[in-house]
């Protein structure tokens, strides 16, 4: 029986230490603001829309990049040369964080008609409220639970490359 | 959010992808200033006219899309043999004289020589027959063949009924643009310009974000026009084959992330009524080159 005990004991010591060590590795599960749960402010959000703080590598790419953010289509920016025909109906990028906050930039990028009325840009964290919406660029209808052009990391990710750009 | 000078932005992002990029320079802004359309050496069409009355100085002057296009693309539509367009017409014009369905007849059977149809096009769309509704060309086409020759409705963005209405357009080449409004037409005018200004799909874009307020305007490489439908069908240098009007309508709308409408319903006939009507006075192109 001692030597039972012996073998068992550590034995469960170990499983103690797995279990934590599962808690630590395991991705923690993110609080993440809905659009339609967003505290505004005169179109700003002080807020950040998840836990995860943005990374401004992946906000670059999602910049560039044509069925994502694609602001370039609209905007020049010139901190990212390699997004060739950068377009011109939206103002320049360059010096963002200078002109903006961050929870005004924020608020512009999730719905910008709310800071500049009758803005021509798209909302890009709206999910309601759209006529004849379709399922991305398909032409046909949207489904009934149409996700936002970027998602909530994604928004925060654009915004943190924005404001490196002072 | 104030704008830079239109140039300057131009250039300062021309410069920028062309030092670090490497790519080739995009295109400045605006129309080009200064250059005349003339087809074939002997055809001089008109590309800038006043704007109509109706437009209630929404735009400064009206624009062919022309305009905005670039040297070789200009350059293409200028000689009847450098424009891809011209080989679809020519099939079109064969297919004015072939006989099909239970009547045996052709077009040609009632209408006589394709050149009678001249000024067709130029008042298109417009109301029916039976003055209940609105038909753009490819509804006259397939009203003839179903009931006159008893032939089959050609699709509406068929090979068959791009051709023939590329040779039709044709006929109508250097004419302006003169479509009715008023009367029976009043009320899909009126629908069709609201639908210009709807701002439709998740990407909340009306006809007018891009071709009124933008034109002149790249987004990403596409130079915006005013959206102008005196050249269609066009051949697509993109596609490499023609594209009718409401196809080309479908594509912008698909694009703003919508549920598009379909070619030849009402919506886009109403649209291209209106559509029409904003380019008043341009002549009619028909068959053009874009990209």
């Amino acid at each position: 029986m001692r030597r039972i005990a012996t073998l068992c004991a550590p034995a469960a010591v170990s499983a103690a230490a797995i279990t934590t060590a599962l808690t630590i590795l395991a991705p923690p599960v993110l609080a993440e603001t809905a659009p339609a749960a967003i505290a505004w402010q005169d179109g700003a959000i002080a807020a950040p829309l998840t836990d995860s703080p943005g990374d401004a590598g992946r906000g670059a790419e999602l910049m560039a990049t044509r069925p994502l953010g694609n602001c370039v289509a609209c905007h020049e920016i010139a901190a990212l040369p390699a997004a060739s025909f950068q377009g011109n109906i939206g103002p320049a990028l360059e010096g963002a964080a200078t002109r903006y906050s961050e929870a005004q930039l924020r608020g512009i990028i999730v719905n910008a008609k709310n800071t500049f009325d009758g803005s021509m840009m798209p909302a890009f964290y709206k999910t309601d409220g759209f006529i004849r919406p379709g399922d991305a660029y398909t032409g046909k209808a949207a489904p009934a639970d149409l996700p936002p052009i970027l998602d909530a990391q994604q928004v925060e990710d654009v915004l943190a490359f924005l404001m490196t750009m002072k | 959010m104030q704008k830079a000078p239109r140039m300057a932005r131009a250039l300062a992002g021309a410069l920028a992808a062309a030092a670090l990029a490497g790519s080739a320079i995009q295109a400045s802004a605006d129309p080009v200033e200064g250059v005349d359309l003339v087809v074939n050496n002997e055809i001089t069409l008109t590309t800038r006219a006043p704007a109509p009355a109706h437009l209630d100085g929404a735009l400064p002057e009206v624009m062919s899309g022309w305009l905005f296009r670039e040297d070789a693309t200009r350059a293409m539509q200028m000689d009847d043999f450098d424009n891809p367009a011209m080989v679809f017409a020519d099939m079109g014009r064969d297919l004015w004289g072939t006989t099909d369905g239970a009547e045996g007849k052709s077009c040609a059977s009632c209408h006589g020589n394709i050149e009678e149809m001249r000024g067709v096009r130029a008042h298109m769309p417009r109301i029916s027959p039976a003055g209940d509704d609105l038909w753009s060309m490819e509804n006259f086409v397939n009203n003839c063949r179903t009931t006159r020759m008893g032939a089959e409705a050609w699709g509406w963005d068929s090979n068959e009924m791009m051709n023939m209405t590329a040779a039709l357009s044709l006929q109508s080449r250097g004419l302006p643009v003169d479509v009715a409004i008023d009367g029976p037409a009043a009320p899909w005018w009126e629908k069709g310009r609201e639908i210009y200004y709807t701002r439709f799909g998740q990407l909340e874009l009306a006809c007018s974000n891009c071709h009124q307020d933008h034109f002149g305007d790249m987004i990403r490489a596409d130079h915006l026009s005013q959206g102008q439908i005196n050249g269609f069908p066009v051949y697509r240098l993109k596609t490499a084959g023609l594209v009718s009007i409401h196809n080309r309508f479908k594509g912008c709308v698909r694009d703003t992330r919508a549920e598009t409408f379909k070619p030849g319903s009402a919506e886009f006939r109403a649209l291209e009524l209106y559509v029409a009507s904003r380019g008043q006075g341009l002549s009619v192109e028909g068959v053009s080159v874009r990209p």
